[in-house]
């Protein structure tokens, strides 16, 4: 049975763009624009081939940046050198996204009322504050993909991600990773993968954790850049069936 | 008789369950001037954070109001047997996108995020961390959204000019989620730094509910 996962990502083509960004480490007033556009199509491609549902929004910004990058290729045809530098298209916005990102940091700071402070509130507007977004991914959803690229790539160096799913169902994989969070609480991302597995568990798995994390039943997070992904079970709080 | 005032609006502050302001104060304590309330509400103010209480009275939203101190929380949490409340990456963007720039369109919010917002918006809505403030006298007439009182409490801000300033852009990458790179000077693009003077400051203010 075929089995199709939609994911709703809430990061967006912004987000895959500053992660690629300090991913390669390069200056954002001078991005090595095909480098990153050709890192940004493959990434559409991964998606595209785990079932991730890509917006329009990708395709929009995927368009914008080989526009540019075809734009940069073209001579300074009048030679009096004021053409504005075509990346200031992307730059632009990626500036003033990563400003908003810091003011949306510099809010959840804040000593925040039904997190961090109390004051008397009427129980039924307590109970509408507590519920926040659990399933909430402090990894984002591009570093789990680079993650299992990294799992994918020691494998199998030079397999083209072709997939057949038929083999392993999601829903058992799901059982199955609950089961072992029961017992564990706690695992690490490479756990997840033994060396034993072939490419298509690996795949189902990989979903069946996506599925996980986007019904809130798992958290997903780095302790620090450069250690592997924890990931936490959830399934202690409210939302358990 | 000014401790008597004081003794009143701390019962009042005990039992309010919203932020009580100077001026909704003095309409039930004509007696008393304006400036007598407002001295009387800073006095207690200092009274409690002197005392070293597990509360404190805090101003937020133009008003004052009892809160426990933040290292009590985990304790309160676990009384309403909850989680603390959080709202997504996403949706801090986007509520941070309207307070600093309010009033806002929806598709001016969607524009500087690259994603779509409709559900975002509806779950702050929902919330009542924004409000639609009104219709813009364009084709469709598209709704226009600000924030609430209620996202001046929760975020711990006494009016909009007190959101927190923007840092300078050049520290914008610390802290990021991997190595560092060194960034440029803004003044490499004077177009951005221009943009950066018109944008950090909240525009206006508008009428609160």
């Amino acid at each position: 049975m075929a089995y199709e996962v939609k994911l709703e990502i809430f990061e967006g083509p912004m987000d895959l763009l500053l992660h690629l960004i300090r991913k390669n480490e390069v200056d954002i007033f001078d991005i090595p624009i095909a480098t990153i556009t050709d890192q940004y199509l493959a990434y559409l491609e991964m998606m595209k081939a785990l079932n991730i549902d890509v917006a329009g929004d990708f395709l929009l910004m995927a368009s914008t940046l080989m526009h540019i990058k075809s734009r940069m290729l073209l001579p300074d045809t009048d030679g009096d050198g004021e053409e504005e530098d075509p990346r200031l298209e992307i730059t632009r916005p990626l500036l003033e996204y990563m400003r908003i990102k810091e003011l949306a940091h510099d809010l959840s700071e804040r000593e925040i009322l039904g997190r961090d402070v109390f004051s008397r509130v009427p129980s039924d507007e307590l109970s509408a504050l507590a519920q926040g977004e659990q399933g909430s991914i402090q990894v984002n959803i591009f570093q789990l993909i680079d993650a299992f690229q990294r799992i994918i790539d020691q494998r199998l160096p030079d397999t083209q991600l072709r997939f057949r799913l038929e083999e392993w169902s999601i829903n058992e994989k799901i059982e199955q990773i609950t089961t072992i969070l029961r017992e564990k609480h706690t695992l690490y991302f490479q756990e997840l993968f033994p060396k034993s597995m072939g490419l298509s568990e690996l795949v189902v798995t990989f979903l069946a954790l996506l599925e996980l994390v986007h019904q809130g039943l798992l958290k997903v997070f780095q302790p620090d850049p450069k250690s592997d992904i924890l990931l936490n079970a959830a399934l202690d709080d409210r939302r358990t069936p | 008789m000014s401790e008597n005032l004081q003794a009143i609006l701390e019962a009042l502050l005990f039992a309010a369950d919203h932020p009580l302001s100077p001026q909704e104060v003095s309409q039930w304590l004509p007696e008393y001037s304006a400036q007598d309330i407002r001295g009387a509400l800073q006095a207690i103010e200092s009274e409690y954070r002197t005392m070293g209480r597990s509360f404190f009275l805090k101003e937020v939203a133009k008003g004052y109001q009892f809160r426990t101190k933040k290292e009590f929380g985990p304790y309160i949490l676990k009384m309403y047997k909850t989680s603390p409340s959080r709202l997504s990456g996403a949706a801090l963007e986007t509520l941070a996108i309207i307070a600093y720039k309010q009033p806002i369109l929806r598709q001016e919010i969607e524009k500087l995020r690259g994603v779509d917002v409709g559900g975002i918006l509806r779950t702050l809505l929902e919330k009542g961390l924004v409000r639609i403030v009104g219709r813009k006298d364009l084709p469709g007439r598209p709704l226009i959204y600000g924030t609430t009182k209620k996202f001046l409490e929760v975020f711990d801000l006494t009016d909009l000019t007190s959101l927190p300033k923007l840092k300078e852009i050049k520290n914008l990458f610390s802290g990021g989620e991997s190595g560092q790179p060194a960034l440029a000077s803004p003044e490499g693009t004077t177009d951005a730094g221009h943009q950066e003077s018109q944008e950090t400051k909240p525009s206006g203010q508008p009428p609160e509910d």
